[in-house]
């Protein structure tokens, strides 16, 4: 069995090389329109300046690890999204879903 | 850059709380300098919104897979190759 280095502490995200018991899930889904729509504002927020890759990936990573482990790719874009639109007072503390929630 | 294509390198094994681009697989783990790329601003302070100047020299680097997993039954000329910043690596003893 293959095995590596426990000598440091790893986020979540830091996973190469982690042993799993379950296969890897390969399947690939038809992208929702929710997803293109992230994927489209991420780009849109890169090339205004507002927000580059590496606070999206920083955003990602500061994910409470059960939440990481449950959220999709793009799920995991949206949780950075509102983390660092909010540091940059670009969005209220909890405006999202006040106004998604009704 | 400080190193040189065929240097023996050292990827740091130290801890780092903050966004970082060094996979956790390869800290402590020696390899050898497969090219020199260039320097790029640097992913750590970007993250927080800095500018990410100065700009870090970046490496690809060719570790033994051996070396790197226990245990690994592949043949022994199986590498693995990562780019890691100057900052993260130190001369092997």
């Amino acid at each position: 069995m293959l095995g590596y280095d426990r000598q440091m502490e790893r986020a979540v995200h830091d996973r190469g090389g982690w042993p799993v018991d379950a296969a890897i899930d390969r399947s690939e889904h038809e992208l929702a329109d929710w997803e293109l729509l992230t994927d489209a504002l991420v780009g849109a927020l890169n090339r205004e300046g507002v927000m580059n890759v590496d606070e999206l990936r920083r955003g990602i990573e500061s994910m409470p690890p059960d939440e990481y482990e449950r959220a999709s790719y793009y799920e995991r874009w949206l949780y950075s999204l509102e983390t660092v639109l909010t540091e940059k007072g670009m969005l209220e503390p909890g405006e999202l879903d006040r106004r998604l929630g009704g | 850059m400080r190193y040189r294509v065929g240097e023996r390198v050292r990827v740091a094994a130290r801890a780092h709380e903050g966004h970082h681009r060094t996979p956790g697989y390869l800290k402590g783990k020696t390899g050898t300098i497969e090219r020199a790329h260039a320097s790029f601003p640097n992913p750590e302070t970007r993250a927080y919104g800095g500018d990410g100047l100065p700009e870090q020299p970046l490496y690809l680097v060719g570790f033994v897979q051996r070396d790197v997993w226990y245990g690994y039954q592949g043949r022994a000329s199986d590498r693995i190759y990562a780019d890691v910043f100057e900052h993260w690596l130190e001369e092997a003893q």
